[in-house]
C-alpha cells in the first residue's frame, strides 16, 4: 500500500517535471528510467527503423520542444548524407507529439518538430522540394502506453521515404 | 429548413406571468424538483395508427419518456416513479386532482395526450403547478411522425425554459468523432447524434483521419479536419447533402477550424515552415485573411458571441497560454496567468465566460474564466480530459476523457462526459463506439 503510493507520488512528480520542461530534476530523472532517456528525450533504439545501414529513421524531442539534441542532429547528418548520395529519393517528415498535450496544440507541435529536422536536413545541402512535412500531432503513437518512457517514444519527427 | 418542420401554436396563455415554482440554475441544485410526468394519453385509433407507421407500441409513453429523461440528465429535476401515480393520465390532463399529486410530493406536473391527425402527429401537453393548483403552460405541436424524438425534446425545452427562465438544450445535437481501434491506428469518423445519444449516424467511412467537426450557427454545415490524400486540410461539410469540399487553397496543413457567429467565415490555423497561425476565410467571397503573424504557435482560434473578439492559445510566451484579441487582430492581450498550460478556449454563447483545458502537474481540468482571465474556476479533474464545447444556452459543458492505460499499453478509452457550469451534475453520455472532440449544436427549433 505505502510503497505504490509513493510510486504514485514519484510519478506525479515525475509528470510534473515533464510538463516544466526547464525543471531543474530533470537530470535526475534520466537515471529512473533504464538509461533510454536522456532528460526527457528518447535515446533508446527500441522502436527506430533504418532508412540505410547506420541511417536511423527517427529524431525524438524533449516535451513540448522542437529543439534538436545533439544525437537527434548526428542522426539527421547521416539522412542528409544517404539523401545526397540517393538523390533521386524524396522524403516526408512526419511531426509526432505525445497524448498529454491538447489536439490541436499538438497538431501545431508536430509541425515545428518536423520542421526542425527539415530546416537541419536543409543545412546539409539537400533541396526543400525533396522533403515534405506532415504532422499527425498525437494521432499516431508508435507506444500506446501511459508512461513518461512510452510518451518520449510518441514524441518524434521520423523520415519515411517519398518514392 | 428542420425549424420549418414543426409548427408550433399556443392553446392558452399562461394565466400568470410569474412562477410559483421556480428553478435557480445558477448554483448546484443539490436538491432537484420533483416533477410528475404523466404519460402522454391517446386514444386506441391514434395508438394503432402510431403503431403502424413507427412499430412503437404506445407512442405517447415513449415521448414521454424522452421528457422525464432530458429533465433527469439536467441534473434540476427529479422526476418521480409513475406507479405512484393515482390519476389517469387522460383524466389528469383535463383537469388533474391536484391533492393526489401533492400526496406524492410532486410540485410540478406534466400532462397531455397525443393524436393522429391527417397522417400527422399532434401531440398537446400542460405543465402544471402542482402547490398553486394552476396550469403554467399549454402547447401543441403537429408535424410529421419521424419527428417524435423531436417533439419529446421540444417539450422539455419548453418546460425546461418556464420553469427555470432560460432556454433549454435538449432539441439539439452532437456532432463528434467515433473513434474505433488499437490507439497506435485509430480508425475515426465523424458521427452526429441527437443530444441524448439516440438517432446516431456515421458521416464518414473512416477512411481518413477526421478530426474536430464543429456546427456552424445554424447547425446545417460542419467545418472539420481530414487527412484526405494524406494532406491535413479544413473541409466544409454540408450535413444533408453530404457534399463536402476543402477550405480555401494554403500551402501547409489548415487545421483547427470554427465558424464565426454570422457562419460566413471559418477562422482557423495555417502552419508552414514550423509556425502556425490564425487566418479566416470569407465562404462567399473566398477572401482570405491573416490574423496572427508571430513565430510561435498560434491555435484553436474562437470567436465572441457578437464576433468582435477572439480567444486562442500561443506559446508565444514559451508555453501554452490563453489571449484575446480583437477580430482583426490588434490588440493581443494574455488572459491566463494561473499555474499551468492552458489550451482550447472556447467563447461562451452569453459572452461572459471562456472555457479551457488546463494543464496542471499532470492533471487535465476543465475550466471557464471570465473573458479578462479572472475568476478562474475548475469544474472537472482528470488523468486526460480537453476540447469543451458550450450548450446553446451556455449551462453545459460537453467535453472528451481519455483514460490511461496499463502496463502493458492496454486499456485505452476515449467517452464523451458533460457537466454543468456550476461544476456538478458530471454524467458521461453513451455512444455506440469510443468518442471524442464533440461539438454542440443550437437549438434546432425555437
Amino acid at each position: 500500500m505505502i510503497l505504490s503510493k509513493i510510486f504514485k507520488n514519484t510519478l506525479i512528480v515525475l509528470t510534473a517535471c515533464l510538463v516544466l520542461s526547464a525543471c531543474a530534476t530533470k537530470k535526475e530523472i534520466a537515471t529512473d528510467i533504464k538509461g533510454s532517456m536522456q532528460g526527457d528525450v528518447y535515446t533508446g533504439t527500441d522502436t527506430v527503423e533504418y532508412l540505410a545501414e547506420g541511417v536511423p529513421d527517427r529524431v525524438f524531442f524533449a516535451t513540448n520542444e522542437s529543439i534538436l539534441t545533439t544525437a537527434s542532429r548526428e542522426t539527421l547528418r547521416a539522412q542528409a548524407a544517404w539523401m545526397r548520395k540517393n538523390s533521386s529519393i524524396n522524403v516526408v517528415l512526419e511531426g509526432h507529439a505525445d497524448e498529454r498535450g491538447t489536439r490541436e496544440y499538438n497538431l501545431a507541435l508536430g509541425e515545428r518538430r518536423a520542421n526542425a529536422a527539415k530546416d537541419y536536413l536543409m543545412t546539409y545541402g539537400i533541396s526543400s522540394d525533396r522533403i515534405t512535412v506532415l504532422s499527425y500531432g498525437k494521432e499516431r503513437p508508435v507506444d500506446s502506453g501511459s508512461n513518461p518512457l512510452s510518451w518520449s517514444k510518441n514524441r518524434r519527427s521520423v523520415t519515411v521515404k517519398a518514392n | 429548413m428542420i425549424k420549418k418542420i414543426i409548427t408550433l401554436f399556443l392553446i392558452l396563455i399562461p394565466i400568470n406571468s410569474y412562477a410559483l415554482i421556480e428553478v435557480d440554475i445558477t448554483r448546484g441544485n443539490l436538491d432537484p424538483l420533483p416533477v410528475a410526468v404523466s404519460p402522454l394519453s391517446i386514444d386506441e385509433k391514434s395508438r394503432k395508427s402510431f403503431e403502424k407507421t413507427l412499430n412503437k407500441e404506445n407512442i405517447g409513453e415513449e415521448i414521454s419518456s424522452i421528457v422525464e429523461n432530458n429533465l433527469s440528465t439536467s441534473g434540476l429535476f427529479n422526476p418521480l416513479n409513475k406507479e405512484a401515480f393515482l390519476q389517469a393520465p387522460d383524466i389528469a390532463n383535463l383537469k388533474p386532482r391536484f391533492e393526489d399529486w401533492n400526496l406524492i410530493k410532486a410540485q410540478a406536473l406534466i400532462t397531455g395526450k397525443v393524436n393522429y391527425v391527417d397522417d400527422k402527429l399532434r401531440v398537446e401537453f400542460r405543465l402544471w403547478d402542482v402547490l398553486a393548483a394552476k396550469e403554467m403552460m399549454a402547447l401543441a405541436f403537429t408535424t410529421v411522425p419521424t419527428n417524435w424524438r423531436r417533439v419529446g425534446h421540444i417539450i422539455s425545452d419548453k418546460v425546461y425554459e418556464r420553469l427555470t427562465g432560460e432556454k433549454g438544450y435538449f432539441d439539439t445535437r452532437i456532432i463528434y468523432v467515433a473513434e474505433e481501434g488499437p490507439k497506435t491506428q485509430r480508425i475515426k469518423k465523424l458521427s452526429i447524434m441527437d443530444q441524448d445519444g439516440f438517432n446516431n449516424k456515421f458521416l464518414t467511412l473512416g477512411n481518413e483521419l477526421v478530426l474536430t467537426p464543429r456546427f456552424n450557427p445554424t447547425s446545417q454545415m460542419v467545418t472539420y479536419l481530414s487527412y484526405f490524400k494524406n494532406l491535413p486540410r479544413v473541409y466544409l461539410l454540408d450535413i444533408e447533402t453530404g457534399t463536402q469540399e476543402v477550405v480555401g487553397d494554403f500551402p501547409g496543413m489548415t487545421f483547427a477550424p470554427r465558424f464565426s457567429p454570422d457562419g460566413k467565415k471559418i477562422i482557423m490555423s495555417l502552419a508552414k515552415d514550423g509556425k502556425s497561425d490564425i487566418y479566416t476565410m470569407d465562404l462567399e467571397n473566398r477572401i482570405v485573411e491573416r490574423i496572427t503573424n508571430h513565430p510561435s504557435i498560434d491555435t484553436s482560434p474562437s470567436y465572441s458571441p457578437d464576433g468582435k473578439f477572439i480567444t486562442f492559445n500561443s506559446d508565444r510566451s514559451g508555453y501554452q497560454q490563453i489571449y484575446i484579441m480583437k477580430s482583426d487582430g490588434s490588440n493581443v492581450k494574455r488572459i491566463s496567468f494561473g499555474n499551468g498550460l492552458y489550451g482550447t478556449p472556447v467563447w461562451s454563447p452569453r459572452g461572459d465566460l471562456i472555457a479551457f483545458t488546463k494543464l496542471h502537474k499532470g492533471k487535465f481540468y476543465i475550466g471557464v474564466m471570465r473573458t479578462d482571465g479572472k475568476g478562474e474556476r475548475l469544474l472537472t479533474e482528470n488523468y486526460y480530459q480537453e476540447a469543451p464545447s458550450w450548450s446553446p444556452n451556455g449551462r453545459v459543458l460537453i467535453f472528451y476523457r481519455e483514460t490511461k492505460t496499463n502496463d502493458k499499453g492496454e486499456g485505452f478509452t476515449a467517452k464523451l462526459w458533460s457537466i454543468d457550469l456550476t461544476g456538478y451534475n458530471e454524467r458521461q453520455i453513451k455512444t455506440p463506439t469510443d468518442a471524442s472532440d464533440p461539438s454542440w449544436s443550437s437549438l434546432l427549433s425555437n
